[in-house]
C-alpha cells in the first residue's frame, strides 16, 4: 500500500510522528504511526476520539512487541480532515490530564490540611 | 422499568458472574445506546469527577479516583511504574573488588538501590556521553576493608565479634559532590533512602573499593528506575442482596464475604443481613460455593470508580510521583501536538 508519507524523522530525534493515507483516499481516512509510545498513549487516545460522534472507525494496534511504536487508524463519518480529529482528541486527554491535576492536588491539600487541624486539636 | 435499569447495570457496573465476568469492556461511545449523549463534555466530565484521598503517609497514598475511564485511570497506573524518572546507579568504576561477590553481581545490586534525589533537579544524559557533567550524574564512593578484630575473645565463633566491616551496607556509601553541586545541595540530602541495606558480605583480607555513577533513567529502561514499590488500582465493589436474607442465613452470608463487609442486624426479633461496607470486599466468590445464597447476590464493580494505591520507594513522597505521573502523560500528548503544528506550518 503505497501512498502519502509524511515523515517529520530527523537523524538524531528519538520521536516521530507518521501519517499513512491508503492511494484513492481522502483526507478522511488516516493511520497515524506513533514512534516510541504504547498503550499507555494509544488506549486513552483511543477513548477520547471515539468520544468524538464524527468518528466513524477509531482503533490501534502494536505493530509487534518489538518494536516501540503504534498504528492509529481513523476514519471520520463526514468530510473532516481525520488529523483535525487525531488533534482534537490530543487537545481532550490534554484538558482532562489537566483537571485531573488540578482536582487531586486539591484534594491532597485538604487531606493535609485537615490531619494539620487535627493534630492541633489534638493538644 | 426493567430493561432502563438492565441498560443502566451495563453502562456502569462489571458484573462478576459465577463462571464469568460480563460487561467488561466500556460501551458508552456516542451511537451505541439511543437516548443517552455520549459525545465527549468536558464540562460534564469535571462535574462529575472527583478525587477523594483516604490515607496518605511518607511512603503511600491510597485515593479514590471517580467518573474516570479504564483507558485513562490505566494510563496513569502504567507511568507511574514505568515512565516516572529517578536516579540510579548505572555504571560502576571497580578500583578493587577482592569480595567473594563478583563485579556484576555487585554492581546490578548496586544498581537497584533507591538514591534520594530528587529527579526533577537533574537531566538525562546525553547519548554518547561518557564522563558525564555535574548536571545530569551523582557520584558515590563504596570503600569497605574487612579486618580482624584484635580484641575478640579467643573461642568465639561470632563474625560479628571476630571481624570488623564484614558486612558492606549502604550506609558505606559516600556522596563525592561534582562541581557546583556541593553548593546546590545541603549536607544529607543526597544519600541512598535506606542506610542498611546489606549489599556485601566481606572476610578479613577483603576490600570494595568502587566508584558509583548515576543518572537519571525510567522504569522503561530498567526497573531499577521505578520510582514506586508498586502501583496498583482495583475497582470500587458493588454487592446487592436481590432478596431480604434472614435468620441463619444471614449469618451465613456474612461468613461468606470479607469481615465488616455484611452486617447482621436484629429487626423485630428476626436477624437480617444488609451490606454496611462493600469498599472491604476482597471478592473471594466464597458466595458461589454456597448452593442456596449464590442466587440472592449480585457481584458487581462500579466501572468508573478507581481505589488506587501507590506506594513510594522513598524517592519522592507518593503524591509527588502521582501529580508527576499525569503531567507526563500531558508532556505526551504537547509532544504531539508540536509535531503537528510543525508539519502544518510546511
Amino acid at each position: 500500500m503505497s501512498g502519502l508519507k509524511t515523515s517529520m524523522t530527523e537523524g538524531e530525534r528519538k520521536t516521530a510522528l507518521e501519517m499513512v493515507q491508503a492511494a484513492g483516499t481522502d483526507r478522511h481516512c488516516v493511520t497515524f504511526v506513533l514512534h516510541e509510545e504504547d498503550h499507555t498513549l494509544g488506549n486513552s487516545l483511543r477513548y477520547m476520539i471515539m468520544k468524538n460522534p464524527e468518528v466513524e472507525f477509531c482503533g490501534y494496534t502494536t505493530t509487534h512487541p518489538s518494536e516501540s511504536k503504534i498504528n492509529l487508524r481513523i476514519q471520520t463519518r463526514g468530510a473532516l480532515p481525520a488529523v483535525e480529529l487525531f488533534q482534537r482528541g490530543l487537545n481532550e486527554l490534554m484538558n482532562v490530564c489537566q483537571h485531573v491535576l488540578d482536582t487531586f492536588e486539591a484534594s491532597v491539600k485538604d487531606y493535609k490540611d485537615q490531619k494539620a487541624s487535627r493534630n492541633e486539636s489534638a493538644f | 422499568m426493567a430493561a432502563a435499569q438492565a441498560v443502566e447495570e451495563m453502562r456502569s457496573r462489571v458484573v462478576l458472574g459465577e463462571f464469568g465476568v460480563r460487561n467488561v469492556h466500556t460501551t458508552d461511545f456516542p451511537g451505541n445506546y439511543s437516548g443517552y449523549d455520549d459525545a465527549w463534555d468536558q464540562d460534564r466530565f469535571e462535574k462529575n469527577f472527583r478525587v477523594d484521598v483516604v490515607h496518605m503517609d511518607e511512603n503511600s497514598l491510597e485515593f479514590d479516583m471517580v467518573g474516570i475511564d479504564a483507558a485513562i485511570a490505566n494510563a496513569f497506573r502504567r507511568i507511574l511504574l514505568a515512565e516516572v524518572p529517578t536516579m540510579a546507579v548505572e555504571k560502576v568504576l571497580v578500583y578493587n573488588n577482592t569480595s567473594i561477590v563478583q563485579d556484576e553481581i555487585l554492581a546490578h545490586r548496586l544498581g537497584l538501590i533507591p538514591i534520594h534525589a530528587d529527579p526533577r533537579l537533574f537531566e538525562y544524559r546525553n547519548q554518547g556521553d561518557e564522563e558525564g557533567t555535574e548536571i545530569d550524574t551523582l557520584q558515590f564512593r563504596l570503600q569497605v576493608r574487612c579486618t580482624r578484630n584484635p580484641h575478640a575473645a579467643k573461642d568465639s565463633s561470632d563474625p560479628n565479634e571476630l571481624y570488623v566491616n564484614h558486612k558492606v551496607y549502604t550506609r558505606h556509601m559516600t556522596w563525592v559532590p561534582l562541581g557546583n553541586q556541593a553548593d546546590l545541595f545541603p549536607e544529607g540530602i543526597i544519600r541512598p533512602v535506606h542506610d542498611d541495606i546489606l549489599i556485601a558480605q566481606l572476610r578479613p583480607g577483603q576490600e570494595i573499593d568502587l566508584l558509583m555513577h548515576c543518572v537519571k533513567g525510567i522504569g522503561k529502561d530498567h526497573a531499577k528506575f521505578s520510582p514506586v514499590a508498586t502501583a496498583s488500582y482495583r475497582l470500587l465493589p458493588d454487592i446487592t442482596l436481590l432478596e431480604p436474607v434472614e435468620g441463619e442465613a444471614a449469618e451465613e452470608l456474612r461468613r461468606c464475604f470479607s469481615p465488616g463487609v455484611i452486617e447482621v442486624q436484629e429487626v423485630q426479633g428476626k436477624k437480617v443481613a444488609r451490606v454496611a461496607n462493600p469498599r472491604l470486599d476482597t471478592f473471594s466468590r466464597e458466595i458461589f460455593r454456597n448452593e442456596k445464597l449464590k442466587k440472592v447476590v449480585r457481584l458487581a464493580r462500579v466501572r468508573d470508580h478507581y481505589i488506587f494505591s501507590v506506594e513510594s520507594t522513598g524517592v519522592l513522597p507518593p503524591d509527588v510521583l502521582v501529580s508527576e505521573a499525569i503531567k507526563v502523560l500531558m508532556g505526551k500528548c504537547r509532544r504531539f501536538l508540536d509535531e503537528l503544528d510543525a508539519v502544518q506550518m510546511d
